[in-house]
């Protein structure tokens, strides 16, 4: 929440009197993680909004991110010890966000500026925080890279280049899958108009997710009362071992 | 249908637990072994993370155990003396395997101590059994071979000697509480009842009657796995209520199935084919071990700063 305040306060006062701003909208800001939860779509769409005519040069593209909880991360690298292979080093990164996806007008490095990306952190090697990660080993950048590359294949970290659509330079609208193997928390979504590769506007709003019923239920009572669902989960395994063996003793008569 | 397990915070098919669930039960039914050693290797594979694959899996064998011992204690065929003996060791053990398993999980060995614990007891036991099977069959064959004298081994000579009624042994309790230990951190450290390794042991090593060495194994993996449950839960947060209730439902239902397949095939028979499923994993494991992996990097949960 702090961060969410302190963007809204930074974009107040880097664009005092934005030519171009936007409004945006989402489908639905709550996600349920239900027990049959199956991953879900969030529709995004918003319009830009100006008091002036458009200016001629360079056109209008839109950003949008979406990015889920920062937790930190070990990377762990494998190296062949005595025939067999074994983790051998390894890194902590500070922070990573546990979900994130970037779709955008055109490809990111055409319309966004590398200054602009470091301010606002915005492509996905600036959106994990990995200052602190050279401790041990001498190339920490490959398991940064790993740790990017890993959670790309498994849908987690999703770059998705001309899937903004932008109408008359005026509506514009995406969506983003969120896959079913989702972290509870805040998920950021962060709104970037640019022209010439310069960031013109930014609006930042959340998605909610958040395990509900039974999940919510049986994730609460494991965390804060561990002995009893301990006990628990061996009443359920016993009842259901009895209870198998006294069915099919019946069925047999 | 897609079920999201709140612990292990995926989601996963749950006809696919319910079939891996039953499959694994009627193999267990069948050869009278939890089928630990089989499902958490599974349970690798589809992606739940390991630490709750382990935990989980011991709640899941307390109830496919439960299941059986009953049917067992029905026949009488269960050493309540000695598997309470055997218990005594399995408790301790499963509190220093959990122990030995939260340390190497921070040291990030967890994954390489599991897969190295899976390649060489599943090798050791795989390989006697399929011997002695073999042995078996052959001696089954020409019928001609002598019956076996009950040897006197170094087991025989050791201090503080206890009566077996049920097993017909007079031993002393040192040999059977090493055993107990040594399957209880087995328990906690590979998410399995230690079945495997328990029954040849008591056969081989115990000399007890076939007969009860099942039942005795099973009732004392209750206990162990049920204890490893408990430290699971209470330190690390990885039992999985919603994953093990869909693997048990498949496994005990599995369980009763296999134990009508086991009645219709030879004892023999019966190990010869746990022998090779036993290697099979094994080799498995050990392939995956030396051969180069796809990816040699791999995340893990950081440390909170």
């Amino acid at each position: 929440m702090i961060r969410v305040f302190l963007l809204m306060l930074t974009v107040l006062a880097a664009a005092p009197a934005a030519a171009e701003e936007v409004v945006a909208g989402l489908s639905q800001n709550r996600v349920s993680i239900t027990a049959n939860f199956d991953g879900s779509e969030i529709l995004i769409f918003g319009a830009v909004k100006r008091e002036t005519p458009t200016p001629g040069d360079g056109s209008l593209e839109v950003i949008v991110t979406v990015e889920g909880p920062q937790e930190p991360v070990t990377v762990r690298r494998k190296a062949k010890r005595y025939g067999i292979w074994v983790n051998v080093d390894g890194i902590e990164v500070d922070l990573a966000p546990s979900f994130y996806a970037i779709s955008s007008t055109n490809p990111l490095d055409q319309i966004l500026k590398d200054v602009e990306d470091l301010r606002y952190n915005i492509s996905i090697p600036r959106a994990i925080r990995a200052v602190g990660v050279a401790q041990d080993v001498e190339d920490p950048e490959n398991f940064v890279n790993a740790l990017i590359r890993i959670r790309e294949d498994n849908g987690l970290y999703q770059v998705r280049p001309n899937t903004v659509s932008l109408n008359q330079d005026t509506l514009f609208n995406t969506s983003v899958a969120l896959p079913s193997n989702l972290r509870e928390g805040g998920y950021l979504v962060r709104f970037f108009l640019t022209r010439n590769g310069n960031v013109l506007d930014e609006y930042v709003t959340t998605i909610d997710v958040q395990k509900v019923g039974l999940e919510r239920f049986l994730y609460n009572l494991a965390h804060d009362r561990p002995l009893i669902y301990g006990l628990l989960s061996l009443a359920i395994a016993i009842a259901a071992g009895w209870g198998a063996s006294a069915v099919f003793r019946y069925l047999r008569g | 249908m897609q079920i999201y397990l709140p612990i292990a915070e995926v989601s996963v098919n749950a006809f696919l637990l319910l079939g891996l669930g039953g499959i694994v039960g009627i193999l267990s039914g069948m050869f009278g072994v939890g089928g630990g050693f089989l499902m958490t290797p599974l349970l690798f594979f589809i992606g739940i993370p390991p630490a709750v694959a382990v935990a989980t899996e011991a709640n899941q064998i307390v109830a496919s155990s439960f299941s059986g011992v009953l049917a067992h204690l029905r026949r009488k065929t269960v050493d309540l003396r000695m598997g309470t003996v055997l218990l005594i060791g399995g408790l301790f053990g499963a509190a220093l395997g959990v122990q030995v398993f939260n340390m190497l999980k921070s040291m990030g060995q967890v994954d390489l101590l599991v897969k190295l614990s899976y390649v060489l007891f599943l090798g050791i036991i795989g390989s006697l059994m399929f011997v002695e099977s073999l042995r078996a069959i052959r001696r089954s064959r020409n019928t001609t071979a002598p019956p076996q004298r009950k040897k006197h081994t170094w087991v025989h000579n050791l201090p503080f000697k206890m009566k077996f009624r049920t097993s017909g042994l007079y031993i002393s309790v040192i040999p059977p509480v090493l055993v107990g230990v040594l399957v209880g951190i087995l328990a906690a450290i590979m998410g399995v009842g230690g079945g495997f390794i328990m029954v040849p042991a008591m056969i081989y090593l115990l000399g007890m009657p076939t007969k009860v060495v099942v039942g005795t194994s099973l009732f004392q993996i209750i206990f162990v796995t049920a204890f490893t449950t408990l430290l699971h839960a209470t330190t690390n947060f990885t039992v999985d209520m919603m994953l093990a209730v869909l693997l048990l439902i498949g496994g005990v239902i599995g369980a009763q199935i296999g134990t009508r397949i086991g009645v219709y095939l030879k004892a023999e028979q019966l190990r010869i084919l746990l022998a090779i499923m036993v290697l099979a994993v094994c080799g498995k494991l050990a392939f995956d071990l030396i051969l180069q992996p796809s990816e040699l990097y791999s995340l893990g949960p950081g440390t909170e700063h």
